[in-house]
C-alpha cells in the first residue's frame, strides 16, 4: 500500500512555474516565498515550486519537501523556460507581453503579477484586459495569496491566437498591390 | 526717389523659400496617408525591429507579407539589442531553405541587416538625451540614404522615430517617398505609446495600425487589425 501511495503522490506532481523574465522584480519572488502564499498553493494540491527570479537580488528559501511542505527550487537565467512551462501545472508571470501570450499559447492557468514599482506601468493594461476576457487572473505582489486562494481554473477561456494577416492585407491594399 | 534695397530682397527671397516649403509641406500632408498605385511589381521595405515583444510582433507580420513583393528587405534593430537581427536572420534562412532558391549567398541580395545607434535608453536623463537622440538622426539619415525604401513598416518603440523623421524628411525634399506603416504593440490596450502619439499626431504614419478595439475608438484615424500574437 506504501509503495502505491507513493507512486500516487509522483503522478500527482503539479508544479507551479514562477517567470519574472529578463527583469529584476524581487516584490514577486518575496510574495511567493512568503508562508501565506506557499500555503494557498500547497491548499490547492500543487506539490513543486520552481521560481526563475532574473536579474533580482532576493534569494528564496528552497525547501526539499519534508513534512508534506512544496519543494521549492531556484534559478536565474536558463534557455529552457519553455519546457519548465510546459511541464508546469500552473505559471505565475510577470507582465511582460512575451511571457503572457507563451504561457496562454500553451493552453495553461495563468496568474499574471503586474509590477507596481515600474514608473511607466502600461504592463498593467494588457494583463487587466486579458483578465477581463477572462484568459488568466491578473494580481499584484500583495494580492496573489489571495488570488490563488479564490481562482476558478474553470471559469478561464482558451486564447485565439492572431497573426499578421490583416496587417499584411491593409499594406497590400494601401500601395494598391492586387488582392491575392 | 527710388533706390534699391537688398534688404528688401532677401527678405522677399526668404518669404518665397517659406512658401515654397509650407505648400511642400502641405502637399505631402495631403497625399500622406493617401493610398497608392504602386506601378513596380517590387518595393524596398525596411523593417524596424523593436526588441523584446515588438520583434516578436513584428516578425508575425514579416511571416505573412509576400515576399517577393516586399523585397529587398532591410532589418534594423537598435545597437543595445543583440536578439531581434538573429530572429530576423533565421527568419530569411528558413525562408530561403522553403523556397529552395540557392545557397546562403542568396540572403545577401534579398535581405539586409544593420544596427543602429539608440536614441534613448530606459532611464537615461533627458538632457543627454538631446545630445544621443541627435546622433541617433544622423546615423537614421546615413541609413536612409543607404538603403532609400519605398515603404517602412515598424512598431515602436523609441528606435523608429529617428527613422520616421528622416523619412517625412526625404518626402518633403522629395529625395523619397515612402510609405510608413505603424502597428502599435499588443501591450497598449488604452493608450499610445509615446511613439505610437508622435507619429499619430504628427501624421507621420501613412497607416496607423492597433491591436485593440477600444483602442480604435479614441483614435478615428487608427486601423483596427485583432491580435498580432
Amino acid at each position: 500500500m506504501m509503495t502505491i501511495g507513493a507512486v500516487d503522490r509522483e503522478k500527482e506532481k503539479k508544479a507551479v512555474f514562477v517567470t519574472v523574465g529578463t527583469t529584476c522584480f524581487d516584490a514577486l519572488v518575496k510574495s511567493v516565498d512568503s508562508r501565506h502564499v506557499r500555503n494557498e498553493l500547497k491548499k490547492r494540491g500543487y506539490t513543486n515550486l520552481l521560481i526563475q527570479m532574473g536579474r533580482g537580488s532576493y534569494i528564496p528559501r528552497k525547501s526539499c519537501g519534508e513534512d508534506e511542505s512544496l519543494v521549492v527550487d531556484y534559478f536565474t537565467f536558463s534557455p529552457s523556460i519553455a519546457d519548465y512551462m510546459r511541464s508546469a501545472s500552473l505559471i505565475i508571470s510577470h507582465a511582460g507581453s512575451g511571457s503572457i501570450f507563451e504561457t496562454l499559447r500553451l493552453r495553461k492557468p495563468l496568474i499574471v503579477v503586474v509590477n507596481e514599482d515600474l514608473m511607466d506601468n502600461h504592463q498593467s493594461e494588457l494583463a487587466e484586459e486579458l483578465a477581463d476576457r477572462k484568459h488568466l487572473f491578473c494580481a499584484s505582489p500583495q494580492t496573489l495569496g489571495q488570488t490563488i486562494q479564490t481562482m476558478d481554473l474553470d471559469s478561464l477561456l482558451p486564447f485565439q491566437s492572431g497573426d499578421g494577416l490583416p496587417v499584411a492585407k491593409l499594406i497590400n491594399k494601401f500601395l494598391g498591390f492586387p488582392a491575392e | 526717389m527710388e533706390g534699391f534695397y537688398p534688404q528688401d530682397s532677401v527678405t522677399n527671397l526668404i518669404g518665397f523659400v517659406v512658401l515654397i516649403v509650407v505648400i511642400r509641406l502641405a502637399y505631402v500632408l495631403y497625399w500622406s496617408g493617401r493610398p497608392l498605385r504602386t506601378l513596380s511589381q517590387r518595393v524596398s521595405t525596411l523593417i524596424v525591429l523593436g526588441s523584446g515583444g515588438h520583434t516578436a510582433e513584428m516578425l508575425s507580420i514579416v511571416n505573412v507579407l509576400e515576399k517577393d513583393r516586399f523585397v529587398p528587405r532591410f532589418y534594423i534593430a537598435a545597437g543595445t539589442d543583440n536578439m531581434s537581427l538573429q530572429k530576423a536572420r533565421v527568419l530569411e534562412e528558413s525562408l530561403i531553405q522553403k523556397e529552395e532558391i540557392g545557397n546562403k549567398k542568396d540572403i545577401e541580395k534579398i535581405a539586409c541587416f544593420e544596427q543602429i545607434y539608440r536614441s534613448r535608453e530606459v532611464g537615461q536623463s533627458y538632457l543627454t538625451s538631446i545630445y544621443t537622440t541627435l546622433v541617433a538622426i544622423l546615423h537614421a539619415l546615413w541609413l536612409m540614404l543607404k538603403f532609400r525604401p519605398e515603404v517602412i513598416i515598424c512598431n515602436g518603440p523609441g528606435t523608429c522615430i529617428p527613422i520616421c523623421l528622416v523619412a517625412f524628411i526625404f518626402k518633403v525634399i522629395g529625395i523619397r517617398w515612402s510609405s510608413i506603416f505603424y502597428i502599435e504593440s499588443i501591450a497598449r490596450v488604452k493608450r499610445l505609446s509615446l511613439s505610437g502619439l508622435l507619429l499619430y499626431k504628427l501624421h507621420l504614419a501613412d497607416q496607423f495600425y492597433v491591436q485593440w478595439p477600444q483602442l480604435q475608438r479614441k483614435y478615428q484615424r487608427a486601423h483596427y487589425v485583432g491580435c498580432l500574437m
